[in-house]
């Protein structure tokens, strides 16, 4: 099998079961007895198990394995789904995720496992002793599960139309269970043997272990098979019989009236099991439909490509400039029926830039539950205790831009339970609950999304922030002494600064909230902070809902358009100009107040002249980056605009002080001014 | 002549320069497209004539002719612009006119010689004699390298 083909299959589908596995593993701590949560996690497990072991990834189908055995446990109730249990599944997990990430590098997934298996093994054979024995050899086949259920087979919905079909045809159906000898030396040829005398006299419509299993003789000395037959019990056990090496044949007819009674009680009785009965006796594809549709219910998705998105809008981009040139035609043309077609024709295309829009969009949910299994790892390893609330969930962002907010996020958590929350005692004898609460909230305002991570710790104490300020040299101490609250805790986001007295295992990684706060600015958002001392403190991030699309002010300088982000104007402004000031050798203005630096876009960007202007006045836009101006003169405005960003291509990468690219309604490009450049 | 030693025949499309008639391999070309408006982009090097929206992709466009230090010149009915890709790069050429599609036998293709005028230029690839045509081929690599930039040389007529 070609492997490659499957493996960002295989890569995506790992990561969601890991999550999965993570997140009803978090609710079966709450609630230890509830089967709910057992049997997903059961259930993804063992999916994961089967894909790994298509797939060759060793360390993983047996990890994975001994884990079910674990959690079969659990749901058989001979185990307790207690905190010293669960610790040891996240921790099984996490080296499961490491695997897993290890493959997405390119690694070939192997891990020493021994540690955690042992472990597992541990715990499982402080219960159940006898099955640790058998586990230990941890082999694909399962061997607990084959005894589990050596009395009959379980059949699915198709399996039984089979037999109902063939039995009105006067065919009668029979479990055999075939023992082989010990001794037996070639047992897969004996399978072939078996079958083929069976396939003399009838047909075998199911076998357990499957087929390709017995070939390879992955099983112990025994095996069972369904079988079509017009032929009697007796004879059929005969006929296998003839065959060497073979110890025992049980055959016996199958009642399929009760059968099929049998099988809807059974799912009526446990849900879970024959979800599970089915994976184990099919092969893995057979296996995902039920997967999918079972975990995802009424929300059906498709995985798509962020490229193929990407063509397609510039695709859509193409249509919306014909149609530009349509409507001119139509216009000049003045024909009716033309002229419908083309409205027409614009209102669709509307309606398809909106759900191409919004294809890219993807809830912030997938970033965040990845932390309440961090949450609660940190606040054990701090002694802690720490209880974390997600609002806002189904808040949907672009996907370029979850992808690049998980990393300050986190590290916005970690400042929380680091440093916000107090440890229990300390939350005692200031009158507050034990438990400290992190509230994760997402939600949209206008164009942009928040995201804010608050909590209910000591707050941030302003004088501390601005000793160490001063101690590091950020601010000058008489600086210090005007700042209000919020410049204040701005401070945090230099470099270098931390508001704990000893660095700490979780925020002391080299990184400080500079960097969090140097990622948000590059994905166009911003962060602030409020807090009330012994009351918390709040990290507010704002982003744009989208990377692709930009709010600009197009603008004209000579003939040539270009477009500068809104984000960063504070206005537009027409100046006399006889207001020009010198200072330096540079021409400034004074702009309420501020004595801000006069910058000619013509020159600036080496715009070829084409006009004159004759005019006593300058048209300027007035932008910034951080506290920083500067005027740029241009010819004239035309207008805001949504644009879709490009980027220049591979081969002009960083050209000066222009950030993108965009296409204009006539088709033509249109260069980003790069404002952060222009001002040093 | 080095890895289209291997091949018999390549197939070539066929482009001009001034009197020259140059050819890039045809697994190389994207598109040939007519000239359409393009964005200057400052302070990019002086070769560079902007971008174009090519489908909705912004895409560089080099004039081949300031590449080759050849004199810049009006563009005509005849002006194209072909788009090439190399490695990850997707980048137009202006040139002169483009029309034609041709396969060279491979022991048709000489090294670049003095021949041509004393060229020691990189990017070119070699020169296959067809009947009383004579076709040079490019190394697009060297064609888009920047590090070479500055060894131009200009290419005078010849043949």
């Amino acid at each position: 099998m070609d492997k490659n083909q499957y493996l960002d299959m295989f890569i995506d589908e790992s990561r969601e079961h890991i999550q999965t596995i993570n997140d009803h593993l978090l609710k079966l701590e709450d609630n230890p007895t509830d089967e709910t949560f057992i049997g997903e996690i059961f259930r993804s497990a063992h999916t994961l198990k089967g894909m790994a072991a298509t797939m060759g990834f060793e360390d993983i189908t047996n990890l994975t394995h001994q884990m079910e055995n674990l959690l079969d446990g659990i749901r058989n109730k001979t185990m307790e789904a207690n905190t010293d249990l669960i610790d040891i599944v996240f921790e099984a997990v996490d080296h499961l995720e490491k695997m897993v990430d290890d493959i997405v590098q390119g690694g070939d997934g192997k891990k020493d496992v021994t540690a955690i298996l042992n472990k597992l093994e541990q715990i499982e054979s402080g219960r159940v002793a006898e099955e640790v024995a058998v586990s230990a050899e941890a082999s694909l086949s399962s061997p607990t599960d084959t005894k589990e259920r050596a009395q009959s087979q379980v059949f699915d919905n198709f399996e039984l139309a089979v037999l109902a079909q063939s039995h009105e045809q006067g065919y009668n159906a029979f479990n055999i269970k075939v023992e082989l000898r010990a001794d037996c030396i070639l047992k897969a040829a004996r399978v072939v043997m078996i079958f083929e005398v069976i396939e003399h006299v009838g047909e075998v419509i199911k076998s357990e272990p499957p087929v390709e299993k017995l070939e390879e003789e992955q099983f112990e000395s025994e095996f069972q098979l369904t079988v079509l037959s017009k032929e009697s019990v007796d004879e059929l056990r005969d006929r296998i019989f003839k065959v060497s090496e073979v110890e025992r044949v049980d055959c016996e007819a199958i009642e399929l009236e009760q059968l099929v009674k049998e099988d809807q009680q059974d799912r009526k009785e446990d849900n879970n099991r024959p979800v599970k009965q089915k994976s184990e006796t099919s092969d893995d594809k057979a296996d995902k439909a039920p997967q999918t549709a079972s975990n995802q219910g009424t929300n059906k998705t498709i995985r798509v490509n962020i490229d193929r998105l990407d063509a397609l809008m510039n695709l859509f981009e193409e249509l919306v400039i014909d149609k530009g040139r349509l409507e001119q035609i139509s216009e000049e043309l003045k024909e009716t029926a033309l002229t419908e077609t083309v409205e027409h024709m614009s209102r669709i295309s509307g309606d398809l830039q909106n759900i191409i829009l919004t294809m890219r969009m993807v809830p912030v949910e997938q970033v965040f539950n990845r932390f309440p299994r961090m949450v609660r790892g940190l606040a054990k390893e701090l002694d802690k205790q720490i209880q974390l609330e997600i609002r806002g969930a189904e808040t949907e962002l672009d996907r370029t831009v979850i992808d690049e907010i998980g990393d300050p996020l986190v590290h916005l958590l970690r400042n929380s339970i680091d440093h916000g929350i107090e440890s229990p005692q300390e939350r005692r004898s200031s009158g507050k609950d034990e438990q400290g609460t992190i509230v994760l909230t997402a939600f949209h305002s206008g164009n942009h999304v928040f995201i804010e991570v608050s909590d209910d710790g000591a707050g941030i104490d302003r004088n501390k922030v601005l000793g160490k300020a001063i101690n590091n040299g950020v601010i000058t101490e008489e600086a210090g002494r005007s700042l209000t609250d919020s410049q204040v805790y701005d401070l945090l986001f230099s470099s270098g600064l931390s508001t704990r007295e000893e660095i700490s295992d979780i925020s002391g990684r080299g990184v400080g909230l500079d960097v969090v706060k140097n990622k948000i600015e590059s994905l166009g958002g911003s962060v602030t902070i409020t807090s009330r001392k012994g009351r918390g403190a709040t990290f507010s991030v704002q982003l744009p809902l989208t990377l692709s699309i930009m709010s600009v002010m197009l603008v004209e300088v000579q003939d040539e358009t270009f477009a500068i982000p809104l984000s960063s104007i504070i206005e537009t402004a027409i100046i006399r100009k006889s207001d020009v000031l010198r200072a330096h050798n540079q021409e400034v203005i004074d702009f309420r107040g501020h004595v801000v630096p006069l910058i000619d876009l013509k020159q600036f960007y080496n715009v070829p002249e084409t006009r004159k202007s004759e005019s006593e006045h300058h048209s300027i836009v007035v932008v910034r980056k951080g506290d920083k101006m500067a005027a740029l003169i241009v010819d004239s405005f035309i207008g805001q605009q949504e644009i879709v960003l490009k980027a220049l291509g591979n081969y002009l990468t960083h050209v000066f002080a222009i950030s993108g690219a965009t296409i204009l309604g006539n088709g033509q490009v249109a260069l980003i001014l790069d404002c952060n450049t222009i001002i040093k | 002549m080095n890895e289209s030693a291997v091949l018999e025949s390549q197939k070539v499309i066929v482009f001009q320069l001034g009197e020259e008639e140059y050819g890039v391999g045809v697994e190389q070309v994207r598109s040939i497209e007519r000239v359409q408006p393009i964005t200057r982009v400052p302070n990019a090097a002086e070769f560079v004539k902007g971008v174009i929206n090519l489908r909705g992709v912004v895409t560089p466009v080099l004039d081949l002719r300031l590449r080759f230090g050849i004199e810049e010149r009006e563009h005509t009915n005849q002006t194209r612009i072909i788009i090439v890709s190399v490695e990850d790069m997707e980048v137009g050429l202006i040139v002169d006119a483009a029309n034609d599609v041709m396969d060279i036998q491979t022991d048709a293709i000489e090294p670049p010689p003095e021949v041509v005028g004393g060229i020691e230029a990189d990017y070119l690839r070699g020169v296959a004699k067809l009947e009383k045509r004579l076709l040079i081929l490019l190394n697009l690599h060297k064609v888009l390298s920047k590090a070479e930039l500055q060894e131009l040389k200009s290419i005078e007529a010849n043949s």
